[in-house]
């Protein structure tokens, strides 16, 4: 569980992010949603350190991260595992090295057990005989793919996604974010997602904030979402006439059944 | 931003690249990938430069020869020492500056730009120490042979002219190099290039780290930190004379 307390970050000349806190808990998908430069991935990058933020507090299941040197950040991050949103995989090295590379700089593996862990992550994110390509040379999606793989090879406890969907086809992006939430049920791990893609959250959202402008402006889970009462997230959910017409009317056939219900609740009276 | 700011993110960078290596093992490899890079990588540029500088300089100090009393040897002596002093040293690093600068530069600024050194970061590597250093001790290492290589080829490349183009006999020629050699004009270019090693990998190195933005901050990094290393090679290359001569 990551706990964060009155987070604040600004740069020079604004504040991206206002004062956020809230709970990421164990074995699910937290997800972290807001238009383009709401703040989701500094917000992000505040959590694993990679931004120190002006004011608040971290804690990686009690472990005060704000407070920690460099040295034990250093430690802490061999627990955190991220994929980046553009993947940042090593283009000087092929897909296998890839993965193998924390392996190399933090394990005492032999290089059979090295190459057989790298067979194992390869094969949970479904990628098999892409070893010897280069990043160059393969799609988003399996850019992705090798970015999970990578982010997973040393066991991690928590794992971060900052837009795993984005440059995705909907049907890729479904089966990616199939894999993260999967991955997080099986290893157990605290997984925080960044996403503006609604399909990912009605599919993997456990939890979901929403951010506005640097503050969280909504919280709860995907059985919530289409209910809420924030018109700012109405608008972020429903940015088309469409959806929004296509909400007005389930929510009148969803009124309807339930009138229907009662209508029929009295008639067997 | 102002000199004084960037000359102190300058400093950090440096101060931060000495902490523990994770593992000895990839840290070795990759400084030994750099030398490679940055050493043989740079030969061939190297050697064709210096051949024709030591060829060009024949020439011209036979031209501008022109009385017949001093021996026609002493052109042997003053390619000889204008290769050791200036062109080996200092033409190799500002062409090197170019060459191994802009790659340095361009290499870190793509891995910034793409979030690879964040991605490093996330996995607890000092990337200073990591990318940056490497690529320092790689060319303090290989640029003082570069330069020496420099050294005999542009001599050579003297020689050579020499005979086919009837300046003088290499005979000659080897008799003035043997005259009034000073050995400490070696370890002077030595010294440069030591200084100008670690100025064309760190500047570079400075700036494509730092990038911010995207494709185009890239290359804007890239020609900044070629100009800067530059002027930067030029204004050592004054004062180490001024001092050590
Ligand atoms: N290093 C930085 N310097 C200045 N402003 C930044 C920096 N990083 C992000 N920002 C600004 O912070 C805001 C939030 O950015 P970001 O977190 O990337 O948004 P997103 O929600 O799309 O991930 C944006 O307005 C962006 O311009
Ligand atoms: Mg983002």
């Amino acid at each position: 569980m990551i706990t964060i307390k009155d987070i604040e970050k600004g740069f020079i000349d604004k504040t991206v992010i206002d004062g956020v806190s809230s709970t990421f808990e164990t074995g699910k998908c937290n997800l972290i949603i807001g238009a383009s430069g709401s703040g989701k991935t500094v917000l992000m990058k505040c959590l694993v350190g990679l931004i120190t933020p002006d004011a608040g507090q971290i804690s990686y299941d009690g472990e005060d991260f704000t407070s920690m040197d460099e040295k034990q950040k250093k430690i802490m991050r061999r627990k955190i595992g991220m994929l980046f949103q553009g993947s940042a995989l090593f283009d000087s090295m092929d897909v296998a090295q890839n993965v193998m590379f924390p392996l190399h700089m933090f394990s005492n593996m032999t290089l059979g057990e090295k190459r057989k862990r790298v067979e194992e992550v390869l094969d949970r994110v479904n990628l098999n005989g892409a070893h010897k390509k280069f990043p160059a040379e393969i799609s988003g999606g399996m850019k992705k793919r090798v970015g999970i793989a990578r982010a997973i090879v040393l066991n991690p406890q928590y794992l971060f996604c900052d837009e795993p969907n984005s440059g995705l086809d909907p049907q890729t992006s479904l089966v990616i974010d199939k894999l993260i939430k999967e991955i997080t049920e099986e290893f157990n791990i605290t997984t925080v997602v960044n996403t503006h893609d609604m399909n990912s959250v009605m599919e993997i959202g456990d939890r979901i904030m929403y951010m506005y402008q640097g503050k969280k402006e909504w919280e709860g889970s995907n059985k919530e979402i289409i209910f809420n009462n924030s018109d700012k997230l109405n608008g972020f959910i429903f940015a088309s006439e469409f959806l929004k017409d296509a909400k007005d009317m389930r929510m009148l056939e969803i009124k309807g059944k339930i009138d229907n219900n009662r209508d029929m609740e009295e008639l067997l009276k | 931003m102002n000199i004084f700011t960037r000359l102190g993110e300058f400093l950090l960078m440096l101060k931060g690249m000495f902490t523990k290596p994770e593992n000895w093992r990839m840290y070795w490899k990759e400084l030994m990938h750099q030398c490679v890079e940055l050493g043989i990588g740079s030969m061939g540029i190297v050697a064709i430069i210096s051949v024709f500088i030591g060829a060009v300089s024949t020439v011209q100090t036979s031209y501008q020869f022109v009385s017949s009393i001093i021996p026609r040897s002493v052109i042997a002596q003053i390619v000889r020492d204008s290769v050791i002093l200036e062109f080996a040293p200092t033409i190799t690093c500002v062409v090197l500056a170019g060459v191994v600068g802009s790659k340095i530069s361009s290499e870190l600024g793509n891995m910034r730009v793409s979030e690879q050194i964040d991605a490093l970061e996330i996995m607890g590597i000092n990337t200073k120490a990591y990318l940056v250093l490497p690529k320092i001790v790689a060319g303090i290492i290989m640029v003082p042979f570069l330069v020496v290589l420099a050294m005999v080829l542009g001599i050579w490349g003297g020689r050579f002219v020499g005979d086919i183009s009837n300046i003088l006999p290499h005979e000659l020629y080897d008799k003035g190099l043997h005259d009034t050699f000073v050995p400490y004009n070696v370890t002077f270019a030595l010294i440069k290039s030591y200084t100008f090693a670690f100025i064309i990998t760190a500047i570079p190195a400075y700036f494509g780290y730092n990038v911010k933005g995207g494709a185009l901050e890239i290359g804007r990094a890239s020609t900044t930190a070629v100009v800067t290393s530059c002027i930067i090679i030029l204004l050592a290359d004054y004062v180490l004379a001024q001092v050590l001569l």
